[in-house]
């Protein structure tokens, strides 16, 4: 459930005084920071009165807020950063585990961001932490101190020595209030403006008539809906689908109701070289008495007659069998065999929801035990059952890939609501057939397409990660699960993919918590109820800078036209080290590797004088 | 060649290891007096050189044929189906007979040929020096000598007749030690680190029995630990885990107690001094007698360490574990991991690393000398002085430095190659893959060290495939002694110059020497460090590894930006000697130009070698190796091909298909 938060500027500006240059020092690395018109609750803690950050309260948060009825509004008329607030600052000496040194200076809350600012005679920088990323907080006190651990959404374990009892309690009150704040508009996306971005920028690279224009331009059998125009067809895809040429609007909306979520089966994929299609939808609504839709019969025997003569369907449902049959007793099913002529259907059951969560705490439990014996680190690499479903997500994957490519048939993937296995195979298969897929904006376009437009439900899935000691509603790493098989894919084949390990690793941390709005929300409504469009950032802006671009690229990469079919055997499966133990374990050998790599890469494109796709001065953080 | 009745089968049909659906290749097979060739329809060759062999087994007879099973000793396995059974009987038996040799001179090595004259065979053997190396580390010197004590092998057969041992050690100190010490093995040097003026030396268990002691030996360790400046502490490191010795030691005592109850009896009873028990009680005070570990009581100036690595039979049995899980069709991720746990192998391989690490650190940090032993001192031993070595040494991680490396620790103070390997017909219980930990070791370095190493993984295979191959005299034989007696330098060729000429292929093109980081290693050896080695154990189920080398295509840049910076080089020389001529500009630009189409980027695409981009036929679609037919998944194509079921029956193919 969402609610809001509303907060006013004009409020409790009696914070304690803050010394003259640690402030302007501290202005400007916000400034750099882009975090400058930043967070209200930054202003009720930020020191002096001129504060710069003062902006007027959005005239249109009223309005938005009507127009979401999306939870019950706080009782009293709005609450403000500043009352969650409880302490400004404190001295403190952060622990950043093995590796980095540990920082002394002063800490200080604000409304979306915990800063450490070290002393005069420190050089190191301004240390800052949104928020947000905060999964699970614990304090401990011990004489006149006391201590926070912080554990990360990006599996990061931070450890905050305080100087004060007092002031440790506050901070943890705040930091544990601030970082569960369930509001969307009040989010530190919608306040963040880095330097160098304009609002808006990257927001229309992959609309779905961009994907559309490739579809048509091999294929005429398929047309662009826009049915869903207002949502109200179904809530959780885009403006508009990509359908059977031959299926109108009308028949499209009786299907919808056909399907749970009103997701009906939509383009997902065409592969042109074999002129078969990849859809998705979700469980059709059988129920105890087997109904049936003529229309959504109608739809699937389009699709057929639209791809090459003589073209067999596959329903993928990723649940068992016997799931299937048990979901008619609550209203959903299965495709009965015969009303959908020409279709047929392969049950691959999928971990989804909960195990799938309980599953990634299980894993990173025990990655965070350093002094475990072998017997039981590999006892409980099994026991959690991580690689078992990553070998299960690719080799449905493969198994819909190879229906499409070599069998010639159509797939149809769906599970129960359709919004995370499904999305799960369908990208995984794109990835294995499709070889722009596999480049840096095509897997851009990918995410964006058939994980986030597609109505994965970020919001929900990924309120918390590993740490948290919240009780699961509906969290689920079905998009970790994604990214680390495409990372069994980069291995695999380590220069098939334009994209290294770096963007994976950005996309982890910037789908739970992020200053950018791309992975807001649940669904493209959602989205446009908040105006996460205009009012954020996209994601996709900030990692295509140029001065990323060095960590998110594979430098090896060489475009291959091929289907790339991994093997699924457990000795080919690997523990994505670089995510899971990327706090633990020093990573200086592996980075010097890589940088040795790029070297090597570039200097052999400066000697061949060709361009280099990116510049060899370019500092590594 | 007497053993070979048939050279020649046809129509045999080689099977997928992994496959739960009996695809097959099928093909030729030839048997040669060296390898087994199998040749498929698509001339693919599959060559399996006898020694190799581990073991061959006939299966029950099946409607196809009769299959023949093939487990190699570098871990690849073949499944034949030979169509007659007279035919596979006949192979059967002349590999059971070829893999197993009876005498060291039918081995491959003796009459291999590689077309080299004497001379160069001889420099071959040159190539490595092991008296060159001493030198290098920095022996002898002022506190450390060559002894002549072992020149003709007097003292102890197993070791070198080159050793080096304390300058202040007498011989006849040396002689006692020897004799106070399994199988004559007293304490040597095996490396000695310049900058501490600290030493690794190697030795086997003393006979200490329950309470033996010797002066002579007690006065070597002092001379060992005098012969350091620094630190007067030397430690003791028994890589045996403690455990066993201590239920070891619980076994003495029960013998304590037999005894005095014997002689109570003999006390009572003469006539019991023939009976069974008595012979019993001498069998296990002999025994007992053979065993044992340094009293810190009687050593002065010794901290005495375990560090547990288990024995040889524990090894061989833990690797035999390990390759039956693997070998398993239709492996699920928990059975991988579950087997992987019971198998107990990286637990193994995490010992023996923890305990280099050990050592390591005692000469690092605590500037002290350790002498390191086990029972015999040339299994457990030789893994721990030789991965300290590496973790020290930075030379030793260079492609000849590992050779020597290999020369000094493991050849020359005499692990039982042969033994171990099972290169001759003998004694199964004395095989063991204490080698193949080593190698194990190292890889995991050099997965954690991608830049500290100067070869790759290729080399270490290679390396492990000549152990067994018998193809090269280097791992022949237990000990220099057995090697000198069969004339191996006379008769057999050395592996070392073959796998320089051959460097290209075994070059770490990440390789950075100069990094001071990597002057020594301090490998992290939390569990999650290490991992299964696929490329070992799967070297031959291609299906498995990853499709495209990161390895070969950097190879490939480096071996690029080498040539064009030497084009470059010429171009520059070239124009400069233009303009000495001529100081016309226009003619050195064309001649660039000239040069340009040679440019070596036309070769880049090494990794689409044996693909085109048109679809011409089914094995062209894919990057070699990658086929979803290699792919376990392919089973489910048999679910697409089937024809459609009837409605009825739909619930019994679906309920097949999931299950």
């Amino acid at each position: 459930m969402m609610f809001f938060f509303l907060f006013s500027v004009s409020g409790n500006a009696s914070t304690p005084e803050f010394k003259k240059k640690k402030n302007s020092e501290c202005l400007l690395r916000l400034r750099h920071e882009g975090l400058l018109n930043s967070c209200p609750a930054g202003v009720a803690s930020c020191p002096a009165s001129s504060c710069p950050f003062r902006s007027p309260r959005s005239p249109r948060l009223k309005l938005l807020e009507s127009a979401l009825l999306l939870g019950p509004r706080p009782t009293a008329g709005g609450m403000e950063f500043s009352e969650l607030i409880r302490t400004g600052r404190a001295q403190a000496e952060l622990l950043r585990g093995p590796g980095a040194p540990p920082l002394r200076g002063t800490l200080c809350v604000t409304g979306h961001h915990l800063l450490l600012s070290p002393g005069p005679q420190a050089t190191s920088d301004l240390w800052l932490l949104l928020l947000r990323s905060v999964d699970s907080i614990e304090k401990r006190v011990a004489g006149d101190s006391g201590t926070i651990t912080l554990r990360c959404k990006d599996l990061r374990v931070l450890q905050l020595d305080i100087e004060g009892v007092e002031a440790t309690l506050d901070i943890a009150r705040s930091i544990e209030a601030l970082s569960s704040l369930e509001s969307v508009i009040t989010s530190f996306p919608f306040f963040y403006r880095p330097k160098g971005l304009r609002l808006g920028d990257a927001w229309h690279f992959h609309p779905p008539e961009h994907h559309y224009k490739r579809v048509a331009r091999e294929t005429n059998a398929w047309r662009l809906s826009e049915v869903n125009e207002d949502f109200s067809v179904c809530p959780s895809y885009p403006r508009a689908v990509i359908v059977p040429r031959a299926v109108d609007d009308d028949a499209l909306a009786r299907s919808a109701r056909f399907r749970q979520g009103g997701r009906f089966p939509v383009l997902s994929y065409h592969h042109a070289p074999s002129g078969t299609v990849l859809l998705r939808s979700s469980q059709p609504l059988t129920g105890p008495q087997k109904r049936r839709c003529a229309e959504d019969e109608e739809l699937l025997r389009a699709v057929l007659a639209g791809a090459r003569p003589g073209a067999r369907g596959f329903i993928v449902d990723t649940r068992s069998a016997q799931a299937a049959k048990q979901a008619r007793m609550t209203g959903g099913g299965t495709e009965a065999k015969a009303a959908y002529p020409g279709w047929k259907r392969l049950h691959r059951p999928m971990e989804r929801g909960r195990p799938l969560q309980e599953s990634f705490v299980r894993l990173v439990e025990a990655c965070g035990d350093l002094e475990q014996s072998m017997d039981r680190w590999l006892s409980r690499l099994e026991g959690c059952r991580w690689l078992a479903h990553v070998k299960e997500a690719l080799s449905t994957a493969c198994l819909a890939a190879q229906g499409m490519e070599r069998e010639g048939a159509c797939i149809l993937v769906h599970g129960a609501e359709g919004t995370d296995s499904t999305l799960l195979v369908t990208s995984l298969a794109q990835l294995i057939l499709d070889p722009l897929s596999r480049t840096m904006t095509g897997f851009q376009e990918l995410v964006e397409r058939e994980w986030i437009q597609a109505g994965h439900p970020f919001q929900l899935r990924c309120a918390h990660s590993a740490f948290s000691h919240a009780r699961p509603k509906h969290e689920a790493p079905t998009f970790l699960l994604f990214l680390d098989c495409v990372w069994q894919l980069g291995r695999q084949f380590p220069l098939s993919l334009e994209f290294g390990e770096g963007l994976l690793l950005a996309l982890f941390e910037h789908a739970y918590a992020s200053p950018f709005g791309t992975f807001l929300c649940n669904s493209e409504k959602e989205r446009c109820l908040c105006e996460v469009r205009t009012r954020t950032h996209s994601l996709w802006s900030g990692l295509n800078q140029p001065k990323e671009q060095r960590k998110l690229r594979n430098p090896l990469y060489v475009l291959n036209p091929l289907a790339i079919w991994p093997s699924v055997e457990p000795q080919s499966l690997r523990l994505w080290q670089g995510l899971f133990l990327r706090w633990t374990r020093p990573p200086e050998p592996s980075e010097a590797a890589w940088e040795k790599v790029w070297q090597i890469v570039t200097d052999k494109e400066k000697t061949e004088g060709s361009q280099p796709t990116v510049s060899a001065s370019e500092p590594q953080p | 060649m007497e053993h070979i009745r048939t050279t020649k089968v046809e129509q045999v049909k080689l099977l997928d290891r992994f496959s739960t659906s009996n695809k097959a290749l099928t093909g030729t097979l030839y048997l040669t007096a060296t390898h087994l060739l199998f040749i498929d329809s698509h001339q693919k060759e599959t060559w399996i050189l006898h020694h190799h062999i581990a073991s061959v087994e006939k299966l029950a007879l099946t409607t196809s044929g009769c299959p023949l099973v093939i487990q190699c000793k570098n871990f690849r396995i073949v499944h034949f189906i030979v169509p007659r059974e007279r035919d596979c009987h006949d192979i059967y038996n002349s590999l059971l007979q070829l893999s197993k040799q009876a005498k060291y001179e039918d081995l491959y090595a003796f009459s291999y040929n590689p077309k080299q004259n004497d001379s160069e065979r001889l420099r071959g053997w040159q190539l490595i020096d092991l008296a060159e190396e001493y030198k290098r580390m920095g022996v002898p010197n002022s506190n450390w000598q060559l002894s002549d004590a072992n020149r003709e092998y007097k003292i102890c057969e197993t070791y070198p007749r080159e050793l080096y041992v304390p300058r202040i050690a007498s011989k006849p100190i040396i002689v006692g030690s020897s004799k106070f010490r399994s199988k004559g093995r007293f304490p040597v040097l095996s490396y000695y680190h310049r900058e501490k003026e600290a030493a690794v030396c190697r030795c086997s268990q003393p006979l200490s029995g329950f309470s033996a002691r010797c002066l002579e030996d007690e006065h070597l360790l002092q001379a060992i630990s005098k012969a350091n400046p620094v630190n007067r502490y030397m430690y003791v490191m028994d890589t045996r885990p403690k455990h066993r010795m201590q239920s070891w030691w619980a076994t003495q005592k029960d013998i304590g107690r037999i005894i005095v109850r014997i002689s109570s009896k003999i006390w009572n009873d003469e006539k019991i001094r023939e009976s069974h028990e008595q012979k019993r009680l001498n069998a296990m005070a002999n025994r007992a007698a053979g065993k044992g570990y340094e009293n810190e009581d009687n050593y002065s100036n010794i901290r005495f360490q375990f560090v547990g690595i288990e024995n040889i039979h524990v090894m061989r049995s833990s690797l035999q574990k390990l390759l039956e899980v693997n070998g398993t069709k239709g492996l699920s991720v928990n059975d991988f991991y579950s087997g992987l746990e019971s198998s107990g192998w990286l637990r193994h391989i995490k010992a023996v690393m923890d305990a280099a690490i050990f050592l390591t650190k005692a000469i690092m940090i605590e500037n002290a000398s350790v002498l390191v032993h086990c029972s015999d001192g040339w299994d457990r031993t030789s893994q721990v002085c030789s991965l300290g070595s590496l973790l020290l040494d930075s030379f030793y991680r260079t492609i000849r430095g590992f050779m020597v490396l290999i020369e000094k620790d493991w050849i020359s103070f005499g692990h039982k190659f042969s033994e171990r390997c099972g290169h001759l017909d003998s004694d199964p219980k004395e095989v063991s893959p204490v080698f193949t930990q080593f190698l194990e070791c190292v890889w995991h370095l050099t997965e954690q060290f991608p830049q500290a190493f100067e070869f790759n993984e290729a080399f270490l295979l290679q390396i492990h495939e000549h152990i067994y191959s018998c193809q090269f005299g280097n791992f022949l034989g237990n000990c220099q002694k057995e090697r000198e007696e069969l004339k191996l330098k006379e008769k057999t060729y050395s592996l070392w110059p073959f796998l320089l000429d051959d460097q290209k292929k075994y070059l770490n093109p990440l390789y950075s020497p100069k990094s001071q980081a990597v002057a020594v290693l301090e490998p992290n050896t939390v569990s999650f460090n290490f991992k299964f080695w696929r490329n070992m154990y799967h070297q031959f189920d291609r299906t498995l590894h990853p499709r495209q080398s990161v390895f070969s295509i950097i190879m490939n840049m480096n071996e690029q930006n080498k040539q064009l910076e030497n084009d470059i080089k010429d171009l520059e020389s070239k124009i400069k000697q233009h303009k000495n001529k001529q100081t016309d500009g226009v003619l050195t630009k064309e001649l660039l130009h000239s040069v340009r189409p040679e440019s070596p980027t036309l070769k880049t695409s090494l990794c689409f070698k044996e693909q085109t981009l048109l679809p011409v036929n089914d094995a062209l679609r894919t990057i070699e190796g990658s086929n979803p037919a290699d792919n376990r998944y392919s089973e489910y194509a048999e679910e697409f091909s089937k024809s459609e079921p009837a409605v009825v029956s739909l619930e019994y193919g679906v309920a097949r298909m999931t299950c």
